[in-house]
C-alpha cells in the first residue's frame, strides 16, 4: 500500500515525491500500533510540509523481527564481504545520481542551504558509503600463537547482529550514512529511527536501499518520537546494539534502558561545548575564519560547534574586531536562495530554546556585540550572535561554563593570559567532543593538543572531518568512535576460537 | 602504430574487436623506438594472429620518465587516496562492461577456454581491482609512544616508480594483482606483459585511459624478457621491481637489481607443490581436487599440485578414480561449448613439457595415462599421470608447467612430510584428511606459503599468496601486498628535547 506525498519546491520549479509509510522488509507499510502521524515542518516558512507515519512500539517489534530474520538468512554470516561491498557501492552510486532530489528534501525539511546539502552533506555521505564499502571485504581477525606444535587460536570478527540506530536532525543524510555504512560493511542489520523533526530524507534513502538490491529486512526505517521509537529500541530484548547521536540527556536514558533490558552494546555521540583557543602567535585572520566557521556552520547546529572562543589577551581586541566582521558576513536566509550561507534553525522548539538563552544572557548583563535581535518575518531564524565580557560572577556563567549546549549560532568569547589558563578554561566542562587551537608555535600546538580533553582536536583549523579519521567524545560527550576503521569495531563482536589439535588431557589432573 | 582488429565469430562469443596495440606511454599509443614488432600466435592453431609493437630499452627509459613525472606531479602524494580509489573503481566498472571481450582475448591469446577465462580469470581480475580500490584511502601509518618530548609517527609513502613483469599463464589476472596494490598505494607503473600474451594487457590500456588515470601513471611496454625485462630490472630510476615467472629468470632480476640501484625486489616464482592425500580423506573429493590441482589451466599454474602423494591404504582406489577423471577431461577448441582444456600457450612450452615427458619415460617412470600430443594442430598435450617414480627423477624434482602429474605412494606422516618438503620450492601445498587434527598438524609442518586443507587452487584476493624458499620473496594479495609498494618513513618531531 503506497502512501506518498509530493512536495513542491517553488524556487526550483520542481516536485519531489517521498514515500511516507514505515519502511520494513523493503516495503512501505502503515503502522500496526496506531501511533500518531508525525507532522513535518519547513523551518524557513514555519509551514507544515506533510505528515508521515509514526512508528509505535508494535511497529518497532515488527522492524526488529524483520532485521533479525534478515540477519539469520540473507545477511550476517550469509553474505560475503564482496557482496556487501558491491551493494554499499551501489547505494552510493544511487545517492550520487539523486543528489539534487535529496538536497532539495534536506533543504526543505532541515533548512540548510541547498548547495551545501548537495555538495557537502550528500557529497561527504556518498564518500562515506564508498569508504566503508571498501572495508567490507577486509574485516580480519587474528591468528595468535599459543604453542605452534599443538594448538592455535584465531579470532573471528563476527557482526554484532541487529542494530538500533537513532540519528539526529542536524545532518539527517550524513548521520544516516555514518551509521548505516559501517554497520552494513561488517554485516549487521539495522532498525533506523530518523529524527521525527527530519524524517524525509531517511525515507527517500530507503527507496534507494530497495533499488540498490539489499535483501528485505537489512535496513528498516521507522520515524517516531524519541520517547516511543527510541525508547523501544533502547529497551528491546532482541536488539543487540544501539547507536545513538543526540543530546547527552537522551544518551543517558538510552544507556539506562540498555542496562535494564538485555545489556545491549551502546555507542553514543552526544553533545559538546567545544573550546576554540586563539594564541597570540596565530594568524588572526585565518583564526577568525575558522572560528566563524566553527560556530556558524550549519547555523551552529553542530555537536562540535566551537561555541566558546578563548583569545589570548594580547590579541583579544584585534581578534574580536576581525571575528565580528567575519560573523556579520554570513547571510542567513532561505536555503533555496543562492545568496544564503546559513539557514534557519530546524524547529520551533530549538528556536524558542536558543532565544531563551540569548534573552537570559542579555538580561544578566552580558555584552552583545553582534546579533541578539529577533526578526519580525516568518521563519525560525537566529542571526549570528556574539557575547563578550562574561565575568565569572554572572548567573549566565552557567551556560558559558558548559552545562548547557545552546546549539545555535551563538558564540561567547572569553580571554586568557597564559597557556595553562587556556587549557584549564577549555577543559572545565563535562563535555569532551571537539576542541581547536590556533598557534604558530609547534611545541605549543603539541602540548596543548595533548592536554585538551577532547576526542577531536583541530590545530589551525576547525570543524572539518574526514571519513577515514575517527570521531567521537571523551567524558560525557560519548562512548565509542565513528568514522575511520574505528567505526567497524562498534559493530563487531569478537569470537575467539581455541583450536586444539595436539594436546591430550590427562584426567584426573 | 599497430592495431588489433578481429572478428570473433564463435559459439560462445560473437563480436568485432579493435584496439591499438602500440607501446602505451603517457596515455598514448605509439610505435617502439626501433619500429620492430612481435608476432602474437594463437596457440589453438599455431598461426600468427597479429603483431604488436616491441618496446626497446629506449622505450623503457621513456616509460620510466613518464612514470616518474606523473609520480612527482599528479600521482604519488599529490592525489588523495579516495581519488585513487574512485579511479580504480571506475576501471573495474569498465572491465565489467567489457568482460566478455576480455575473456575472449584471453582465450584467443593464451589458449585457455573462454568459459574458464570468463568465470575465473576476468571475474577474479575485476574483484582484485575493486578490492584494492577499497585499500587506497586506508594506507595507515602509526603513531608511536616514546616520550612526551617527542611526537613519533610513520608515514607509509608510495615507493615511487614500480617496474612490473608478468607471465603468460593468467595474463589479465596477473596484471591486476600487480597494478591493483601499486596504484592503490600511489605508485606509478611500468608494466611488461609477456611477449606471448600481450593482448588483454593492451586492451586494458584503453580502459585505463578511459577511466581517467592521469598520463604516465600506467605505462605498458611489450617486449622480450632479455631486453625489455632486463632494462626494467637494471634501470637506475625504477624504485621497485615485481616479477612473476620462472625461478631462473627471478634470479636474474634480483641480480640485476643488486648490480644497479639496489631496487626493492619481490618475486613470485615456480613451484613443485605437494598434494598429500591420507587414507582417511574423502576419496571422491580428493580425486576431484587433485585433478583440478594439476590439470586446471592446462597445468600452467605456479601453485599446481604436481606431486600427488597418496597414502598406501587408498593408493589403488585413488589412482583408478584419478585416472578416470583425467580421461574424462575434454580437450577442445577454447571457443567451443564443453571444452575444458585448450592448448599449451606456445611451441616452446609444448616442447619443454614433451621433453619432460620423454625424460620421465627414459628415467624409468611409468606413463599411467596420457603422455602424448592431442590433435594435429596447435599445442595440445593430453592430461598425463606418471607413477612408479623415484625422488631423484627430473619429473619429480623440476617444474614441468603442463598437465603432467606424478603420483607417489607414501606410508605415514613422517615419510610424506619429509618427501613433501624435499624441494627447493615452497609455493603451495595441500592436505586431504577428514581428521582435522592430522590435517592441521601436517599443514603447519609444510614449508609452503599457502597450505590448502581439503581443497586446492583456491585463491581469494583478500588472502595473501607467495612462496617459501626458492618459490619467491614477498607476498601478493590481501593487505600484505601493500607493503610491496610502500616505503615507511618514520617522522620524529622534537617537542622539547634541547641539547
Amino acid at each position: 500500500m503506497a502512501s506518498f506525498v509530493e512536495l513542491a519546491i517553488p524556487r526550483l520549479n520542481t516536485k519531489v515525491k517521498v514515500s511516507t509509510g514505515l519502511f520494513i522488509n523493503n516495503e512501505f507499510v502503515p503502522s500496526v500500533g496506531g501511533a500518531d502521524p508525525i507532522t513535518v515542518y519547513n523551518p524557513a516558512t514555519e509551514q507544515v510540509l506533510c505528515s508521515v507515519t509514526g512508528a509505535s512500539e508494535a511497529d518497532v517489534d515488527k522492524a526488529v523481527v524483520a532485521a533479525r530474520n534478515a540477519f539469520r538468512t540473507t545477511w550476517g554470516k550469509n553474505v560475503t564481504g564482496f557482496e556487501r561491498s558491491r551493494l554499499i557501492n551501489k547505494l552510493a552510486d544511487l545517492m550520487e545520481r539523486d543528489a539534487e532530489i535529496l538536497a532539495q528534501l534536506e533543504c526543505l525539511n532541515n533548512g540548510k542551504p541547498f548547495k551545501i546539502a548537495r555538495d557537502f552533506d550528500i557529497g561527504d555521505s556518498v564518500a562515506c558509503l564508498r569508504y566503508y564499502a571498501g572495508w567490507a571485504d577486509k574485516i580480519v581477525g587474528q591468528s595468535i600463537e599459543i604453542d605452534r606444535r599443538t594448538k592455535t587460536a584465531v579470532t573471528h570478527p563476527d557482526p554484532i547482529g541487529v542494530c538500533g540506530q537513532i540519528i539526529p536532525w542536524n545532518y539527517p543524510i550524513m548521520m544516516w550514512a555514518w551509521k548505516v555504512a559501517p554497520a552494513l560493511a561488517v554485516g549487521c542489520t539495522i532498525v533506523m529511527k530518523p529524527s521525527e523533526i527530519t524524517p524525509l530524507t531517511a525515507l527517500k534513502l530507503s527507496e534507494l536501499v530497495v533499488e540498490a538490491g539489499f535483501p528485505p529486512g537489512v535496513i528498516n526505517t521507522i520515524p517516531s518520537l524519541g520517547s516511543i521509537g527510541g525508547a523501544a529500541l533502547a529497551a528491546h530484548k532482541d536488539v543487540d546494539k544501539v547507536a545513538f547521536t543526540g543530546s547527552t540527556v537522551t544518551g543517558r536514558k538510552i544507556m539506562e534502558a540498555a542496562a535494564k533490558s538485555n545489556l545491549k552494546k551502546v555507542s553514543l555521540e552526544l553533545g559538546g561545548k567545544s573550546p576554540h583557543i586563539v594564541f597570540e602567535s596565530a594568524d588572526l585572520d585565518q583564526a577568525a575564519n575558522w572560528a566563524a566557521l566553527g560556530i556558524l556552520y550549519n547555523t551552529g547546529q553542530d555537536c562540535t560547534a566551537g561555541s566558546r572562543v578563548y583569545v589570548q589577551d594580547t590579541v583579544y581586541d584585534k581578534f574580536i574586531d576581525i571575528l565580528k566582521g567575519k560573523a556579520a558576513q554570513l547571510a542567513i536566509g532561505d536555503g533555496f536562495d543562492e545568496k544564503t550561507g546559513g539557514g534557519p534553525v530546524v524547529s520551533k522548539g530549538q528556536y524558542d530554546r536558543i532565544w531563551g538563552y540569548i534573552e537570559a544572557g542579555k538580561k544578566e548583563g552580558a555584552k552583545v556585540i553582534l546579533g541578539g535581535e529577533k526578526r519580525s518575518t516568518p521563519g525560525w531564524y537566529v542571526d549570528p550572535t556574539i557575547f563578550t565580557d562574561i565575568s565569572p560572577n554572572m548567573k549566565i556563567v552557567r551556560f558559558v561554563n558548559c552545562i548547557v549546549q545552546i546549539f545555535g549560532p551563538v558564540l561567547s568569547v572569553g580571554r586568557f593570559s597564559t597557556e595553562e589558563e587556556a587549557i584549564k578554561l577549555a577543559n572545565d566542562t563535562t563535555y569532551g567532543l571537539g576542541a581547536g587551537l590556533h598557534s604558530n608555535d609547534q611545541a605549543q600546538c603539541h602540548r596543548v593538543s595533548s592536554a585538551l580533553e577532547a576526542g577531536t582536536v583541530w590545530i589551525n583549523q576547525y570543524n572539518l572531518l574526514y571519513n577515514n579519521v575517527p570521531f567521537g567524545g571523551k567524558k560525557q560527550s560519548g562512548i565509542g568512535r565513528e568514522l575511520g576503521s574505528h567505526a567497524l569495531e562498534e559493530y563487531i563482536s569478537t569470537k575467539a576460537v581455541h583450536w586444539n589439535y595436539g594436546e591430550k588431557l590427562d584426567w584426573p589432573l | 602504430m599497430t592495431t588489433f582488429s578481429y572478428n570473433f565469430d564463435t559459439e560462445v562469443f560473437r563480436q568485432k574487436v579493435s584496439f591499438p596495440t602500440g607501446i602505451f606511454i603517457n596515455n598514448e599509443f605509439r610505435k617502439g623506438s626501433d619500429a620492430t614488432e612481435i608476432d602474437v600466435i594463437n596457440p589453438t592453431t599455431g598461426k600468427t594472429i597479429t603483431k604488436v609493437s616491441e618496446a626497446t630499452k629506449a622505450d623503457v627509459d621513456d616509460a620510466v620518465r613518464a612514470a616518474r613525472k606523473a609520480f612527482q606531479t599528479v600521482w604519488g602524494l599529490n592525489m588523495p587516496g579516495s581519488d585513487r580509489s574512485r579511479l580504480l573503481g571506475k576501471l573495474a566498472d569498465l572491465m565489467e562492461a567489457h568482460s566478455d571481450e576480455l575473456a575472449a582475448l584471453e582465450a584467443l591469446d593464451n589458449g585457455k577456454t573462454f568459459g574458464w577465462a570468463k568465470t575465473v580469470d576476468v571475474t577474479a581480475a575485476i574483484e582484485c581491482i575493486r578490492y584494492y580500490a577499497g585499500w587506497a584511502d586506508k594506507v595507515h601509518g602509526k603513531t608511536i609512544e616514546t616520550s612526551e618530548a617527542k611526537l613519533a609517527y610513520t608515514r607509509h609513502e608510495p615507493i615511487g616508480v614500480a617496474g612490473q613483469i608478468i607471465p603468460w599463464n593468467f595474463p589479465l589476472l596477473m596484471m591486476t594483482w600487480k597494478i591493483g596494490p601499486a596504484l592503490a598505494t600511489g605508485c606509478a607503473v611500468v608494466l611488461k606483459p609477456s611477449e606471448f600474451t600481450p593482448l588483454s594487457a593492451l586492451r586494458m590500456c584503453s580502459l585505463i585511459q578511459e577511466a581517467g588515470f592521469p598520463a604516465g601513471v600506467v605505462n605498458v611496454v611489450v617486449g622480450y624478457g632479455s631486453t625489455t625485462g632486463q632494462a626494467i630490472a637494471e634501470h637506475m630510476d625504477i624504485d621497485k621491481v615485481a616479477f612473476t615467472g620462472s625461478t631462473l629468470v627471478g634470479r636474474k632480476i634480483q641480480e640485476a637489481a643488486a648490480k644497479s640501484n639496489l631496487k626493492n625486489v619481490t618475486l613470485e616464482l615456480g613451484g613443485k607443490s605437494p598434494n598429500i592425500i591420507f587414507d582417511d580423506a574423502d576419496l571422491e573429493q580428493a580425486v576431484n581436487w587433485a585433478a583440478f590441482g594439476i590439470f586446471w589451466n592446462h597445468g600452467q599454474a605456479c601453485c599446481a599440485g604436481s606431486r600427488i602423494f597418496v597414502q598406501e591404504g587408498i593408493y589403488d582406489k585413488f589412482l583408478e578414480a584419478f585416472t578416470k577423471k583425467a580421461l574424462e577431461i575434454k580437450l577442445g577448441d577454447p571457443f567451443k561449448q564443453g571444452s575444458y582444456q585448450g592448448p599449451q600457450v606456445s611451441q616452446i612450452q609444448y616442447d619443454r613439457i614433451m621433453a619432460y615427458i620423454q625424460s620421465g619415460k627414459e628415467q624409468g617412470a611409468q606413463v599411467h595415462v596420457g603422455g602424448e600430443r592431442f590433435g594435429t594442430e596447435g599445442y595440445w598435450i593430453k592430461p598425463t599421470i606418471f607413477t612408479n617414480t623415484t625422488p631423484d627423477m627430473k619429473i619429480v624434482r623440476e617444474e614441468i608447467f603442463g598437465p603432467v602429474g606424478v603420483v607417489i605412494k607414501f606410508q605415514d606422516e613422517e615419510d610424506v612430510v619429509r618427501q613433501a618438503n624435499d624441494t627447493t620450492y615452497g609455493l603451495a601445498a595441500a592436505v586431504f584428511s577428514q581428521n582435522i587434527t592430522r590435517a592441521l598438524k601436517v599443514a603447519h609442518r609444510l614449508q609452503a606459503g599457502t597450505a590448502w586443507i581439503n581443497c586446492y587452487n583456491q585463491i581469494h584476493c583478500q588472502v595473501p599468496f607467495g612462496g617459501y624458499k626458492q618459490s619467491g620473496v614477498g607476498r601478493e594479495l590481501g593487505e600484505y601486498a601493500l607493503e610491496n609498494y610502500t616505503a615507511v618513513k618514520a617522522v620524529h618531531v622534537n617537542l622539547g628535547h634541547t641539547i
